[in-house]
């Protein structure tokens, strides 16, 4: 469990102090994935390094596992950082290592693996990333997602029970993201392991994350499960997400709604009630005529959810939203 | 043939291109073994590095200008009473030696400390995250990284010193450029300067070319 207790950060720029975050306080649950999103500047950068301390925090507390790492020596934060792997943007493998040698380094560094140990080890882990073949290349032989997943064999080296991912995808193509996300999921199931994950994309949340943490400029603005702030935005920041997400054009949006008749409802399905018939039959029942006006089904990690934009016309509008509300879908009224 | 290089002693370029390759390999030996270090800690010490130190970076960074900034026929000259001290005479291959070191080191700390410069800061941010110490950070990841450059480095500062090697002729330094002054110069015996300069021409380019080798088997960018 990763505690943040009143944590910030300032940077001293010409005497004065310039905050990167502000006093921050959140939990992050031992075995989720949880993800940290904003846009560039926003401080998530620098709220993860402070997790393994490479940045230093300024003030609170960070409790990892009920220890408090601000007030750890070198040799401890040393044997500390052991258990927290890392895998970055742009990956930083050592281009003068091959790709099994970058998987067995920080082993090495420990210096408390024998060489068989270290052999093993690095045999498994190639299996786990699939690039058994790839074991004597060189990092420049491989492709954007290659890297990575050479990056990610390297950060489970050691056992480690909390990973942290900088941009992990930002710098892959989406089929290739896609491959990157899923093995960290398997990671997360299998290992048990503790995923902070930070980006920018919206996308990558909703794929993988169990909960999230929206910010903006130094401040957690939002936080809660993937499902609820990805469907139900409140800050603007995030709602900013969401639609860039979904490649939603607000302005367009607007103008639809300007000539569409009636109320306007958003649905929104989640899990079961996804797969329902239900339109077909509230309108029946009800007698409002329906037509959509924007809509999207997918999944957020493994569950299904639908959310649909409707114009409703004529008949029973409140026995109409009476049955949705009965059917467990959340209906929101637009205009 | 024998009427166009009627002054040439083979035996003497022998001779003299045996102490240029001395001199040259002796003061490439020395000024890696101090410039090595000297640039590792100049980058280590410099702005936003590991282990950021201003004042100690200063001092360093000074020193090794001065030394930069003399021309190294003056440094041979002002040199002389510390050769003398240090190993007996200023005259010769060793005592053209500690000026060959005192011009090279410099040279190749900054070269150097500009390799290291170039080793992408994600890698060390990566290799600190794994737990790393300083000195694993250097010997584990920055020194392999900076490879390359580093043997380019090398490179670089070896034909220097076949530069400044020939110079050292001019205070009996000895080797090709000794040769070169008395009796090119001093005596106008033009053959035997043609010979010296194309015999340090081929001299620079085998050494460029076994850099050139060397820093391409090391590059896996």
């Amino acid at each position: 469990m990763i505690v943040f207790d009143q944590v910030q950060k300032s940077y001293q720029v010409g005497g004065e102090a310039v905050p990167a975050l502000h006093p921050t306080s959140m939990t992050i649950e031992t075995g989720e994935v949880f993800g940290i999103v904003g846009h560039s500047g926003a401080g998530k950068s620098t709220l993860v390094r402070l997790i393994n301390r490479l940045e230093p925090s300024t003030g609170g507390r960070i409790l990892i596992d009920d220890e408090d790492i601000t007030h750890y020596s070198h040799a401890e934060l040393r044997a500390f950082r052991r258990k927290v792997g890392m895998i970055f943007q742009h990956f930083n493998l050592l281009s003068s290592k091959t790709v099994a040698d970058n998987i067995a380094f920080p082993m090495k560094l420990a210096g408390i693996y024998s060489a068989t140990q270290i052999r093993e080890r690095v045999d498994e882990l190639l299996a786990r990333v699939s690039l058994v073949d790839q074991a004597n290349k060189y990092p420049s032989q491989l492709s954007g997602g290659q890297k990575q997943r050479v990056g990610i064999a390297r950060a489970l080296a050691c056992r480690p029970t909390i990973l942290l991912c900088d941009e992990a995808t930002s710098a892959l193509d989406p089929q290739t993201t896609q491959s990157v996300l899923k093995l960290l999921g398997d990671i997360n199931r299998e290992l048990g392991l503790t995923i902070v994950l930070i980006t920018h994309e919206m996308d990558v949340v909703r794929r993988v994350c169990d909960r999230v943490a929206v910010m903006d400029a130094g401040r957690v603005v939002e936080m809660g499960p993937v499902s609820d702030v990805f469907l139900h935005p409140q800050h603007p920041t995030t709602r900013d997400f969401v639609f860039e997400s979904e490649s939603v054009d607000r302005d367009e949006l607007q103008e639809d709604y300007q000539k569409a008749e009636g109320r306007i409802l958003r649905l929104t399905f989640k899990g079961e009630s996804t797969y329902q018939p239900l339109l077909g039959s509230v309108a029946r029942e009800s007698g409002v005529d329906f037509s959509i006006l924007s809509g999207r089904i997918d999944h957020i990690k493994d569950t299904p959810y639908g959310q649909l934009t409707l114009s409703l016309v004529g008949g029973d509008l409140g026995l109409a939203m009476q049955a949705f509300e009965k059917a467990d879908v959340h209906v929101e009224v637009v205009r | 043939m024998e009427g166009l290089l009627t002054n040439v002693d083979w035996v003497e370029i022998g001779w003299a291109s045996w102490d240029t390759l001395v001199m040259v390999g002796m003061s490439l030996l020395f000024s890696v073994v101090i410039g090595l270090p000297v640039g590792v800690l100049l980058f280590l010490t410099g702005k936003r590095q590991l282990l950021e130190q201003p004042v100690a970076y200063a001092v360093l960074s000074f020193v090794v200008n001065v030394l930069r900034s003399v021309p190294f026929i003056i440094l041979l000259i002002v040199m002389i009473p510390f050769t003398v001290m240090l190993i007996g005479t200023s005259l010769g291959v060793a005592g053209a030696i500690p000026p060959l070191v005192a011009g090279g080191a410099p040279f190749f700390a900054r070269l150097v400390e500009t390799s290291l410069r170039e080793v992408d800061r994600g890698i060390i941010e990566a290799t600190q995250a794994m737990g790393a110490t300083v000195r694993q950070v250097i010997f584990g990841a920055l020194l392999p990284e900076a490879l390359p450059g580093i043997i380019a480095g090398i490179t670089v500062t070896a034909i220097t010193l076949v530069s400044y090697a020939a110079m050292s002729g001019v205070i009996g330094g000895g080797g090709l450029g000794d040769l070169a002054i008395r009796f090119g110069y001093q005596r106008f015996q033009t053959d035997v300067m043609v010979i010296t300069v194309a015999l340090l021409v081929i001299f620079v380019q085998i050494l460029q070319m076994i850099g050139d080798r060397l820093v391409l088997y090391f590059s896996r960018r």
